[in-house]
């Protein structure tokens, strides 16, 4: 296992981001923030608190693709399928979509359907903590904290430790990381 | 972790405290697909699923067609009076056919108890039982039990329900009866004693001959519906007898607990097992029940239609 992006230097980059945003949206009217569940879902908390300190509030929502996976029929049934929780109407719209790490670009596909049933927005972008490479589809995030290529067999974890996330390298075998961060692990980890 | 997959829903008898609440669970999510502005999600996109119906039911077939579809799945519909059993088919070969069709899952009903279980084991699609004979509805148990969670809370323990009527012919009570103690709510069972399955004191549900006592703070009333058509001799004097004495009246159901819930399975017989005003009343949740099936089969399918694999026979 080795450190790919600590705390401080994650925070920063997403305070970079956030910026990128307001930028390129000059402000953020219209603007709504969707985490991918579950792994967005705290790094688009984090963004929306730093785009309310550049520009004021922005609507925070959530969408859960396990029922949009282009695998859903054969992978195991997932029995704890999360909420899709989007606080307003999505229609005109401007959706950016964030999750923790790009890797195949298959979920970002399925957060696509998942997100497009509940209406028509203006516009959907993409941002992302870490991207990995390893493409599998033809898409591409708008915003990265953090670009780097990391082989198929190995696996980037994100975890989120007193309000800060950071990432990590393993191989693709080992057991995850618990949301709490490696030394949080219990002992009899299954 | 133990695994939550079912390989086919033929009942509650057997089932564990688990699964059922993994089912529960799951219809939440799907309440919700059923109120957005697109009704459907890809999940089961290219599934085959059968409606096999060998006994006449509009409102189960339909809801497990709808939940199908908002699944995404191709759903067909096969009915007693158009299918080959008319001809003399049996129920193997009505299988194997199906089976040669490669169906994934396979929801059927028959008069007869326990065709499910046959079908499950010559049959390699997943196998859902819609009501059988006498016997089992178990899909119909968990949307009751659902809509119980979505009004009380999804903590059951200690809520009581009186399931009132001709319990003896119900499957529906039956399977209430087998899924609402493993939620830790406390069954009561009501019903002309030509009504009531001989043994049920034996085996830990409580059991009265007269509705008053079964009612009294009850959390949740469901009345079943007398079954005409499975009623071979007189049961009873006259409907409007039993009515006197069984329907749920406005004045019978103020014993049980202010803002109890009644429910019913459907199809109603108004003036007879229930009163109109209290079907329509602000206590009645019949038509959410309606809503939760929906959801509650779109569950059932999602946990039962995964690839489908050789026959279980067992036993």
């Amino acid at each position: 296992m080795r450190a790919l992006l600590d705390g401080p230097d994650a925070l920063r980059g997403l305070r970079r981001v956030a910026g990128e945003i307001v930028e390129r949206h000059r402000g953020v009217e219209d603007l709504l923030l969707v985490g991918i569940r579950r792994g967005g879902v705290p790094i688009a908390e984090i963004l929306a608190e730093h785009l309310r300190e550049l520009e004021g509030e922005v609507p925070l929502g959530t969408v859960d693709i396990t029922l949009y996976r282009d695998d859903a029929a054969t992978a195991l049934p997932n029995p704890r399928i999360g909420p899709t929780q989007l606080p307003i109407p999505i229609a005109g719209r401007r959706i950016v979509l964030v999750d923790d790490v790009l890797f195949t670009g298959r979920t970002i596909r399925a957060a696509l359907d998942a997100v497009l049933d509940y209406g028509r927005p203006e516009r959907i972008e993409l941002a992302v903590l870490i991207d990995r490479g390893g493409r599998e589809l033809p898409i591409q995030a708008d915003y990265v904290v953090k670009q780097v290529s990391v082989p198929p067999e190995e696996r980037v974890d994100v975890y989120v430790r007193d309000g800060a996330p950071a990432a990590v390298i393993q191989s693709a075998s080992s057991p995850s990381i618990p949301p709490g961060g490696p030394e949080s692990a219990p002992e009899n980890t299954p | 972790m133990t695994e939550p997959r079912q390989r086919h829903l033929l009942g509650i008898a057997g089932m564990s405290r688990e699964v059922a609440l993994s089912l529960l669970d799951t219809a939440k999510v799907f309440l919700e697909v059923t109120r957005r502005p697109v009704r459907k999600v890809p999940t089961l996109r290219g599934k085959t699923v059968l409606n096999l119906f060998f006994e006449a039911s509009t409102r189960t077939r339909t809801s497990f067609e709808l939940a199908g579809k908002r699944m995404g799945a191709d759903v067909v519909n096969i009915s007693a009076s158009t299918s080959s059993t008319t001809k003399g088919e049996t129920l193997h070969d009505t299988v194997a056919t199906l089976d040669a069709m490669h169906a994934d899952v396979v929801v059927i009903r028959h008069s007869a108890s326990g065709a499910p279980h046959i079908v499950a084991q010559r049959s390699r699609a997943a196998v859902i039982n819609a009501g059988d004979g006498m016997h089992e509805h178990p899909t119909q148990a968990l949307l009751d039990a659902f809509t119980m969670r979505q009004h009380l809370g999804d903590d059951l323990s200690g809520k009581v329900v009186a399931i009132c009527g001709d319990i003896l012919h119900s499957r529906v009570a039956r399977s209430n009866a087998l899924l609402l103690p493993l939620l830790g709510a406390r069954v009561r069972l009501a019903g002309p004693r030509t009504m009531l399955p001989h043994r049920a004191r034996d085996l830990g549900w409580e059991v009265y001959d007269r509705i008053e006592p079964a009612l009294e703070g009850a959390d949740v009333v469901m009345m079943l519906r007398i079954q005409r058509e499975r009623l071979g001799a007189a049961l009873f004097p006259s409907l409007r007898e039993y009515s006197r004495v069984w329907g749920l009246t406005g004045q019978r159901l103020a014993l049980a607990r202010p803002g109890a819930l009644v429910m019913h399975p459907g199809p109603l017989n108004r003036g007879v097992e229930i009163a109109g005003d209290v079907a329509d009343g602000p206590h009645s949740v019949i038509l959410p029940q309606v809503e939760a099936g929906v959801a509650v089969r779109m569950a059932a399918l999602y946990l039962c239609a995964g690839e489908s694999g050789p026959p279980t026979a067992q036993e």
